[in-house]
């Protein structure tokens, strides 16, 4: 039976760990910040030359690690786009604003582990020139806010941060930085936006590339919490060592959110791709099972924008034969391994690694109701298709989910979502649109049956339908 | 001064222009690699500016030339492909030879063409652009429905009907009917945003212009947007709080019915105006405008696109400034000493007396406000007379953007006519009429456009002389005791020139018919000078300009037809 494999959350939760840096030198904190000033340069076979900068950026590049915020992309290579030539500071920004639903695993690290992201931050801002860096932490996370303030004090006080860091002349400071509470905020452009203190529309790209237009038009690297923290272990272990963790291409270790209708909801840090989605739900080392007398009926992989996968849905995904050959082979859901590549495969995405169960007892429609007001609500509204688009579904299916419904609303719904995603700004056009097309396509049936009992319904009576529906009042509806 | 007039500074050998190869619609187009931004700074050639130089045309309404992009409305998404690069990273070829496109697909669904905004992404060599194409198109259908389902849809009762984005581009690109049965949003109506400006939010597609603008251009922070997604609206830091001096260049930027003038909106559907390119007479600067009037009112000035003058701009205070042509107390009939008369005997009476008149018993004043060729005209008539000559000045306050210290549209025009002497302050001539009247040396004065008494010559002065010539628009005090009361013509009644404080030779046309008996003033000076020194003249515009030019050394060179509707630069 698979088990947790903890490296982020080593010592999180043992018994009498806290948050402070006494608790966390005594944990071998700092080591791992030490080794990477230590590190020496490199003579590669070619002739050239690595410094101990390059050195770290090379052995993140080579760990594979791939972000943990969402997009999955590799670190290394996110960090090798950065423009080192323009003269101008390099910035790197902790993404900490932690906000899609079902997600609950930087919390863990920040209010547990705080020195750890600390560590982390040094070392990455050491490796590529960074003298300013920021964390910008949700809003409602004051508690963690809190405990970062502290870290990076106990940190100044020790030298692990400020002027001249252990006696190398590297100079670093690092700021927390509270954001007001909107989701978009975790869009990278949109969270350099906020930290300039603008409201967090996202930026166009192209030009505003973060690794070189990014926070006051200056290079900028913004790493979610979690790998940053991965960085100090690939540090700590040799990117060869590393990379053994997981599976090839999905490297290392993630924290997995499990929440919705399990038994034992919870964070597990699994190894990439070592694990099923099924185990993760059955298994006693996980979730535990669904409910007494419930079956699965669907599960959100990766958090609520990824796209929902359907009980007994087979995928065929690449698989690497003993010869090397790639060949399709069909894998069932709950034997999805949990990695990028797996649920890519899958037509979704592992995204911020949070999976949401829903077993029998759900509507779709009203569980894709709840999610589109929530996309409604948080749309920053700066280019059309997402502002006009997510609260129209919403609206349509706030419609079905309460007597209005009509037999054509599937299609509707389908149609609105195709013409955001791929059409907008940022990322959220794809987040808003993918729980309607998936959910919509997946689980038609049930969504033409709810209009069809509806429109049967109404043709009972003589007054006809009303259309005039609105959405729960929004705090920022006039 | 030179004598040398120039068309525009001596072109230098330009530095060959690095061209990019693409196709269009299947069309082979080149283009220039680089191309000016909205700050004139060359960048990367954009999708837009490609599709506009090989012909075609991108719908759009948040961009802007004149604004820093944001391609935020999405209206511009074109459907395009690259040339497909191998594993060898060698082009990938047709079995005719020709490379291979790969067509821009959305990654997760490799069968939906995704679009890039033409705006903001620049081209490529080799790349294919489809602005025509059926993903294109859909779109951009897809795009206005989303900006309609909320939208309020009352185009009848809407200022904007008629000059509207999304009255246009429904046509062109839009469709039928709406899927939309929800119900839509609603937001604030006719929002007091400033002294001159009202907002409907409903109507509002958020593009961002109002906001780019007064940030960018107006360097005034004074406007945002609050709230959150579909109900983003457009506010004033303030209530009431959207106070520059260049507010109404927003309703022009407004490609909707959200931003309107307080001045403009509901007094006339704007199909009926008349369109009159025109410049504004309200300072130096020279804005070019177009006169929107019609039957003989103006209902608005709005600015014209000069890059060499204004841009795409003009000052509120500018716009606003042309209510007094329309005065019911302006000045309608020809008074020979208070009494009613006609343009034939009064000329004539003028005529003769002037001709008799001894030299140097003639004073001058003509206003720096008259156009070029009156005070060509005016200049041509001291000379004969050797009379002294002076204009009055006006001295405001200049601004960052468009507005000039010099609040008088024609100083340039006065100085390089002669009325003025380039070599003195505009105005010292005057103590020394006001000396002339008082010792008798000088009998008669010649006003043109200026209340003397505000400016040295006093009633009781202006009573010692023998005779008292005025034109003008307006009654003043100068009007009230005038032997012969010509009465003149706005700018926008007549057709001349300005020329602006850097040089600028510009032309403006007649929008509108002079008030009652009114003249335009450069018909009766014509009339005047003929009379007076037996020259012939012109009895055109066009000729008169052309005149003037010959002999006035710093126009040489210049034709009227030759100004276009931008103008000429001079040295001054």
């Amino acid at each position: 039976m698979p088990e947790q494999r903890k490296l982020i959350l080593k010592h999180a939760d043992s018994p009498g760990y806290t948050p402070d840096i006494g608790c966390y030198l005594r944990h071998g904190g700092y080591e791992a910040l030490k080794k990477a000033l230590a590190t020496a340069p490199r003579d590669l076979p070619d002739g050239k030359k690595l410094s101990a900068q390059e050195v770290v950026r090379e052995d993140v590049k080579s760990s594979g690690l791939r972000g943990r915020g969402g997009a999955g992309f590799s670190a290394g290579l996110k960090w090798s786009f950065v423009d080192r030539r323009s003269g101008k500071p390099i910035y790197l920004i902790c993404n900490a604003d932690e906000s899609e639903p079902g997600t609950f695993k930087d919390r863990q690290i920040i209010h547990k582990d705080p020195h750890q992201l600390v560590e982390g931050m040094i070392i990455s801002c050491w490796a590529n020139d960074v003298k300013l860096a920021y964390i910008y932490i949700r809003g409602e996370m004051p508690h963690g806010a809190r405990l970062l303030e502290a870290a990076l004090a106990e940190a100044r006080e020790k030298g692990f941060l400020g002027k001249n860091i252990l006696g190398t002349g590297y100079d670093l400071e690092i700021y927390v930085h509270r954001g007001a509470g909107a989701y978009i905020c975790g869009e990278e452009t949109g969270l350099i936006e906020s930290l300039e203190g603008k409201r967090a529309y996202p930026r166009i790209k192209p030009p505003y590339f973060p690794a070189v237009l990014g926070l006051y038009m200056c290079p900028t690297i913004v790493n979610n919490v979690e790998t940053l923290c991965h960085v100090k272990h690939i540090v700590t272990m040799g990117p060869a060592e590393y990379a053994k963790l997981g599976t090839p291409n999905n490297t290392g270790t993630r924290i997995v959110s499990l929440s919705g209708d399990v038994l034992k909801p919870g964070y597990f840090e699994i190894e990439v791709g070592k694990v099923t989605l099924g185990q993760l739900i059955f298994d006693a080392n996980f979730g535990g099972g669904l409910k007494p007398g419930r079956s699965l009926k669907a599960i959100i992989p990766g958090g609520s924008s990824s796209k929902v996968l359907k009980a007994g849905e087979v995928f065929k995904l690449n698989r690497k034969g003993a010869d090397g050959q790639m060949t399709k082979v069909d894998v069932s859901l709950l034997d999805l391994p949990y990695d990028f590549d797996s649920l890519q495969g899958a037509g979704t995405m592992s995204g911020s690694g949070a999976i949401i169960v829903m077993d029998d007892s759900r509507s779709m429609v009203d569980s894709l109701a709840n999610l589109s007001e929530f996309y409604a609500h948080e749309s920053c509204g700066q280019c059309t298709p997402c502002r006009e688009g997510s609260l129209w579904m919403a609206k349509g299916l706030h419609r079905l989910a309460h007597g209005d419904g009509r037999k054509q609303d599937a299609e509707y719904l389908s149609h609105i979502a195709q013409n955001i995603q791929g059409r907008t700004i940022c990322a959220f056009g794809e987040a808003a649109a993918w729980p309607v097309l998936s959910f919509v396509k997946k689980f038609k049936d049930e969504f033409v049956a709810r209009g069809e009992a509806d429109e049967a319904a109404k043709s009972k009576v003589a007054a006809g339908p009303t259309r005039d529906l609105k959405l729960a009042a929004s705090p920022n509806q006039h | 001064m030179s004598n040398a007039a120039t068309t525009a500074p001596a072109p230098a050998a330009p530095p060959p222009v690095e061209k990019i190869r693409i196709k269009v619609d299947g069309r082979d187009v080149e283009v220039p690699k680089m191309l000016p931004n909205w700050q004139g700074k060359l960048e990367p050639t954009t999708m837009l500016q490609a599709i506009q130089i090989a012909g075609g045309e991108v719908p759009h309404y948040c961009y802007h030339p004149k604004l820093p992009v944001a391609g935020n409305c999405r209206m511009c998404l074109v459907e395009f492909g690259t040339p497909m690069i191998g594993p060898d990273r060698r082009p990938v070829l047709n079995e005719d030879g020709s490379p291979k496109i790969a067509k821009s697909v959305l990654p997760y669904e490799p069968s939906t063409p995704r679009g890039a905004i033409a705006c903001a992404t620049p081209i490529s060599p080799g790349m294919e652009l489809y602005p025509n194409s059926p993903a294109t198109k859909q779109m951009r259908e897809a795009v206005l429905e989303s900006l309609l389902i909320n939208h309020p849809l009352d185009c009848p009762i809407c200022d904007q009907a008629g000059e509207c984005k999304l009255q246009e581009y429904s046509v062109q690109h839009g469709q039928a009917t709406s899927r939309f049965v929800e119900a839509k949003v609603h937001k604030p109506k006719a929002v007091d945003l400033g002294p001159r400006i009202v907002l409907d939010d409903e109507r509002c597609v958020l593009c961002t212009r109002c906001i780019r603008f007064t940030k960018d251009i107006a360097g005034d922070d004074a406007l945002g947007i609050v709230n959150r997604g579909s109900y983003n609206t457009i506010a004033a830091w303030k209530e009431g709080a959207f106070d520059n001096n260049y507010t109404l260049n927003t309703v022009d930027l407004c490609p909707v019915g959200a931003l309107t003038s307080k001045d403009f909106r509901f007094k006339m559907r704007v199909w009926f105006l008349k369109e009159t390119k025109s410049v504004c007479t309200s300072c130096g600067t020279g804005c070019n405008l177009t006169v929107g009037s019609r039957e003989g009112a103006i209902h608005r000035y709005e600015p014209r696109e000069n890059d060499a003058v204004n841009g795409p701009w003009m000052c509120d205070a500018g716009r606003l400034n042309y209510k007094w042509v329309g005065r019911e107390d302006r000045l309608k009939d020809v008074l020979v000493r208070g009494t009613k008369s006609g343009w034939a005997t009064a000329l004539k009476e003028i005529s003769a007396q002037l001709a008799a008149a001894p030299r140097g018993s003639v004073a001058v004043v003509a206003s720096a406000r008259q156009t070029t060729e009156e005070l060509f005209l005016l200049k041509k008539l001291a000379t004969k007379l050797g009379a002294v000559t002076d204009s009055v000045a006006r001295p405001g306050e200049a601004d960052k953007l468009l507005v000039c210290a010099d609040c008088n549209p024609n100083t340039t025009g006065a100085i390089l006519t002669g009325i003025v002497d380039c070599h003195a302050e505009m105005g010292r001539n005057l103590a020394k009429i006001a000396d002339g009247i008082r010792s008798g040396s000088i009998r008669t004065l010649v006003v043109f456009g200026e209340d003397v008494t505000q400016h040295g010559l006093g009633a009781d002065l202006l009573a010692k002389l023998d005779m008292l010539i005025v034109s003008d628009i307006l009654p003043n005090a100068t009007t009230a005791v005038a032997t012969y009361l010509l009465p003149g013509c706005a700018h926008a009644e007549k057709r001349g020139t300005f020329v602006n404080v850097k040089g600028r030779v510009q032309k403006f046309m007649k929008a509108v018919e002079p008030k009652g008996e009114a003249r335009a003033e450069w018909e009766i000076l014509h009339e005047l000078v003929h009379h007076v020194t037996g020259q012939n003249g012109f009895s055109t515009i066009e000729g008169l300009f052309n005149q003037m030019a010959q002999e006035v050394p710093a126009f040489s060179g210049l034709e009227w037809a030759k100004l276009g509707d931008s103008g000429v630069t001079v040295q001054i």
